[in-house]
């Protein structure tokens, strides 16, 4: 266990009295609450914190918050998670880390071998040369050894996401100076407040810094700020909580890290405010020059976050390399810390009298610029160069801070669709027009004065409450010492003969300023180009800290102004987000829950194997008995439908209700074939297209009375029918007189089929007479069953004799149980899906996701008589007869019965022409064993299959071809006898 | 994550409601008296624009009423709901 050598030994926001372990790459070490993982880390001198992904070249940390570009960590044990930036990782006791690449170790990384052949790897390497056979041949193999961490192996295993829908009326990102004021002002005046901050404390900046505000210093000034925001019912603070998506109609998804709760682990919030104010900083930028990648070099603005607020020392001798004044005032503050400046490197010509005075006896070396890093594992050197002479010199350090200039963050603003506008002044796109009602305010609209910030904050804050119809409240401005305004040369690559392969525009990934040479030869300059092909500002960080030198290479290379190459499009999320994060509680069946029917719980008690059976019902597969096998009990179930007795729970099918004077009219023009002249009390099989001919869906309507009548629609479909139904009604026929109501879970049913069906019905308490000639196939009754009002159908999906008892659905246990005491001596079986399945394939009858495929119009499967002659109009019909006069051939459905009668073959599997490997002429939908036959049996559309019958079609399967004879689709009783006995 | 004003039901999240396409004109009463060619069109070429489109959406999770909007596809702004119903 090491000690924290590189601690200091009093200030920072950090508790010494309580120590916490943790473990980064396998050792062990110490540091206090309040630190991250990458400040525990600087206090243990630890510098080597990552490999690159594509060279593995040693990276070290380079900030201190969630711009971090290059040393990122994935967590073990409960924590379990990938490809977290160091920075944001806060220290837990036992936390386990490791770094996210790195084979076999950190230190000796095998792979690092790439760096010397960075020349030969430019971007698009990959995709250029493994190309044969495939991309895909190789990507595994390259995922691993350039990859990001892999993903837990499992969801954690303590607690849960959630997550929530609020509202409010200011919502204010980041809690800095301007969002503190800006809240504080938004709440006295009465508005909804939510003030969301990503870090562990409230007051972004001023946190690293060491201001005073009002006389105080700033920590004091933000308890006072935070304790009026606590006290007041209108204030929501969220903290520890990052903004990362801002969508449409001012939507602002928000995830709390940190969530009070037990066992919660995040909590994501999806904010809906009237008014959302930005005031999310400004993140430092890094410079381009040779080896600026190397561990040791870190932003000037983390620099200072760790001597400030962690009390940590990064380096001993530093070199500041900068372009703006901002890197001032952090050397002020690393020297109170005791660290060594060696240079100020100040690429402009004359930094201000004010930033000499700040800057004391310190050596600033102006015109000049840093041309590389010397060093392996860490800086050991810079070499600096003048603009000048070019005279290269050697300054010997282990930290170089460097400071590129500011960038407002204005990601969510970006992501609201909001425009951005090259500010000169800045060098640094900022806000421009809003397009939703949000305002950035502070660093993130370019305002770098502490002064006119807070100032800005009051403004925005009451604007935005104003807004919303809250009175303003006065709220005075603190007050601070004035600063300097601040002034900044563009410098976006350093002119040097130092090679620019080792350059970096984009850390994380690896793209040099090669790379982005390369991709404007290959043609690809435009911005959004450069971006994909070099995938500079794809990573993890977005390129939060060198995106715009990506602009700014492409601008020097090209001779074209920033503001006219603009930037990409700034996309969610602003930092990683957990999946879990984003599901939140709607996991598994919490986001679709099944539904069962009446009797559900007797079928698992009665040994049913459940299946879903579309659209989340929950349906009996089969009832095995005994140790039966999967096909011992299918093949009993079929057996007793067609020789003694069954029943099946047909409870899901969809049902609607349909009545109105013009139902008749519209039933006529949904279904294919003709339903005016159907008589009351009796039923007609239909089928659905939609508008552009495909099948929709089939079923059986029966008429109840004059203008009224009731639907079936197969079990997955009904949302979709009922979808189709309404819109015909209400979009293009809304004067029509009809009334729907969906009734599928109003009614259950029992379907009692098989050759006994009449009798064993006969001997049920019913008045209803189920004799041949009172009760035809296709006819309603009404009655009683059992002192149960039921509606009796005769109707079959099994080619059996079948009577289907629709019940009101909380008598349907009831029915059920009855049917079965009375049953049971007579072998009364029930029967699951598969059976039907069975059922239907031996009798031909189609199934809606096998034979109906979305290419088949009825035509096609031998029903040319459902698609009536005598209506002038049905949905479907003018497009049905379009595409049959322009496609042929047609595959059509067949029978096939396979050479070997015992043979089964998978559903989907092709045909192909002598089962040659070539384009498929069609497919099996079904093949099951059948009882009926004692074989197997096959449905399958194939091309011109009607008139190939008796000939051989040839199923291609992996390694074989099963040779079947091409049949009629029917195997079992071809003239319906059985059905309409 | 639109929030949709449904003509029946007041303000409700889109997760409620389907989308049913830009909307287009009404399907005519004789589908036979049109050439194939302008049949096919009237099935196929669905407007698309990037601005404002008029669409229709149905509120399936709440009272099953269709209705139309007119949103801008840019921005997602919902600009007018005074197309409510159809007749």
């Amino acid at each position: 266990m090491t000690s924290q050598l590189r601690r200091l030994a009093s200030g920072g926001d950090i508790d010494r009295s309580k120590i916490i372990r943790y473990e980064f790459n396998g050792t062990r070490y110490q540091g206090y609450e309040g630190d991250t993982l990458a400040s525990a880390l600087i206090a243990n001198g630890v510098s080597l914190t990552a490999r690159s992904f594509k060279y593995h070249r040693p990276r070290g940390i380079m900030g201190a918050g969630s711009e971090e570009p290059a040393s990122f960590v994935e967590l073990l044990d409960d924590d379990a998670s990938s490809s977290q930036p160091i920075t944001t990782v806060l220290l837990r006791e036992g936390l386990r880390a490791k770094s996210v690449s790195g084979w076999p170790s950190l230190k000796y990384d095998l792979l690092s071998i790439n760096q010397l052949i960075t020349r030969c790897i430019p971007a698009g390497f990959y995709y250029k040369t493994f190309k044969w056979p495939n991309w895909h041949f190789f990507e595994p193999s390259i995922r691993r050894i350039a990859g990001l961490a892999n993903a837990p192996k499992q969801a954690p295993t303590k607690g849960q996401y959630e997550s929530r829908n609020w509202f409010c009326d200011v919502l204010i990102i980041g809690a800095g100076p301007a969002g503190l004021t800006s809240a504080l002002t938004a709440a006295r005046s009465g508005a909804r407040t939510i003030l969301v901050d990503d870090g562990t404390n409230p007051g972004g900046g001023l946190l690293n810094r060491t201001d005073k505000v009002n006389d105080k210093n700033t920590s004091d000034w933000i308890t006072s700020i935070t304790d009026e925001l606590d006290s007041l019912s209108n204030v929501l603070r969220l903290q520890e909580s990052i903004a990362w998506a801002y969508r449409e109609q001012n939507l602002v998804v928000v995830t709390e890290r940190q969530p009070a709760a037990e066992l919660l682990l995040q909590r994501t919030w999806r904010i809906r405010a009237r008014q959302v104010i930005l005031a999310c900083g400004a993140i430092e930028r890094t410079l381009v020059f040779a080896n600026n990648d190397r561990p040791g070099v870190m932003l000037a603005s983390a620099v200072q976050a760790y001597v400030n607020r962690y009390a940590v020392l990064p380096g001993k001798r530093a070199v500041i390399f900068t372009n703006n004044d901002s890197a001032y005032p952090v050397a002020v503050d690393m020297i109170a810390a005791g660290i060594e400046i060696a240079s100020i490197i100040d690429s402009r010509t004359g930094p201000s009298n004010a930033m000499r005075e700040l800057a004391g006896d310190i050596e600033i070396l102006t015109n000049h610029i840093v041309a590389s890093t010397l060093g392996r594992q860490r800086v050991r050197a810079v070499v600096v160069q003048s603009n000048e002479t070019g005279n290269p010199r050697s300054i010997p350090c282990d930290l170089l801070c460097v400071s590129g200039g500011w960038n407002p963050t204005i990601h969510l603003f970006s992501q609201s669709r909001s425009t951005l506008r090259y500010n000169d002044d800045l060098a640094a796109f900022i806000p421009h027009e809003a397009v939703q009602a949000c305002e950035c305010v502070g660093a993130a609209a370019g305002e770098f004065e502490l002064g006119q910030i807070l100032a800005d904050g009051i403004k925005v804050g009451a604007r935005a409450a104003s807004d919303c119809g809250f009175k303003r409240v006065e709220t005075s401005v603190p007050s601070t010492a004035s600063s300097a305004p601040y002034s900044i040369e563009p410098l976006w690559q350093v002119n040097s003969s130092e090679t620019s392969a080792n350059a970096f525009v984009d850390i994380q990934n690896d793209v040099t300023l090669n790379d982005v040479h390369l991709a404007i030869r290959e043609g690809f300059g435009a911005i959004e180009h450069v971006k994909r092909y070099t995938t500079g500002g794809m990573g993890i960080d977005q390129g939060k800290t060198g995106g715009i030198n990506i602009v700014g290479a492409v601008a020097n290379r090209s001779n074209v102004a920033l503001r006219d190459i603009g930037t990409t499009t700034y996309r969610s999320p602003f930092a990683p987000i957990e999946f879990g994060a984003i599901a939140g509680g709607r996991e598994n069946s919490a986001l679709l829950p099944y539904r069962h029917t009446p009797m559900t719980q007797w079928n698992k008690d009665f040994g049913a194997t459940m299946y879903e059976s579309g659209a989340r019902w929950r349906r009996p597969g089969y009832y095995a008995k005994n140790g039966e096998t999967f096909q011992e009990t299918v093949n009993r179930e079929a057996l007793a439908t067609r020789t003694n007795l069954a029943v099946y729970d047909g409870s899901p099918l969809g049902k609607f209700d349909i009545c109105g004077p013009d139902a008749t009219k519209l039933i006529d023009i949904l279904y294919t074939n003709l339903f005016s002249n159907l008589k009351v009390g009796t039923g007609r099989y239909g089928m659905m297209l939609t508008e552009d001919g495909r099948i929709l869906d089939d079923g059986v309507t029966v008429k109840l009375g004059e203008n009224h009548y009731l639907m079936s629609t197969s079990t997955a479909n009904a949302e979709v029918v009922h979808r189709h139904i309404q819109h015909f009604l209400q979009i293009e026929r809304p004067k029509w007189n009809v009334w729907i109501t969906p009734i599928t879970t109003q009614w259950s049913n029992a379907t009692v089929c098989g050759p006994n069906a009449r009798e064993f019905l006969s001997r049920v308490e019913s008045d209803i007479d189920f004799s041949a000639d009172e009760f035809p196939f296709m006819a309603m009754r009404e009655g009683t069953i059992e002192g149960i009002e039921a509606r009796v159908f005769r109707v079959s999906f099994t080619g059996e004799l079948s009577f289907e008892i629709n019940v009101q659905s909380r008598f349907a246990l009831k029915l059920w149980e009855r049917l079965f005491e009375l049953g049971e001596p007579l072998g009364l079986t029930p029967i699951g899906s598969e059976a039907n399945h069975v059922l239907r394939v031996e009798k031909g009858f189609l199934s809606l996701g096998h034979e109906v495929d979305g290419t088949a119009d009825p035509y096609d499967l031998g029903m040319s008589w459902i698609m009536s002659k005598k209506k002038v109009d049905y949905i479907g019909k003018r497009a049905v007869e379009i595409r049959r006069s322009v496609e042929s051939p047609r595959r059509e459905l067949v029978g096939l019965l396979t050479d070997d009668p015992s043979r089964l073959v998978t559903e989907g599997a092709p045909l192909t022409p002598s089962g040659r490997l070539e384009a498929s002429e069609g497919f099996v939908t079904a093949s099951v064993w059948s009882v009926a036959s004692s074989r197997s049996v096959a449905l399958a559309l194939l091309t011109n299959g009607r008139s190939r019958i008796g000939q051989t079609a040839h199923i291609r399967l992996k390694g074989e071809i099963v040779p079947a004879t091409i049949t009629q689709p029917c195997f079992y009783d071809a003239d319906s006898l059985r059905m309409k006995n | 994550m639109l929030v949709i004003h449904c003509p029946f039901c007041g303000p409700r999240n889109e997760s409620e409601f389907i989308n049913g396409g830009p909307a287009r004109e009404k399907r005519a009463d004789n589908p036979n008296a049109y050439a194939d060619a302008d049949w096919i069109d009237y099935l196929i070429e669905a407007p698309n624009p990037l601005g404002p489109v008029t669409e229709k959406w149905w509120h399936v999770m709440g009272c099953s009423m269709w209705f139309s909007i007119q949103r801008n596809t840019l921005t997602h702004e919902i600009l007018d709901y005074a197309n409510k119903t159809h007749d």
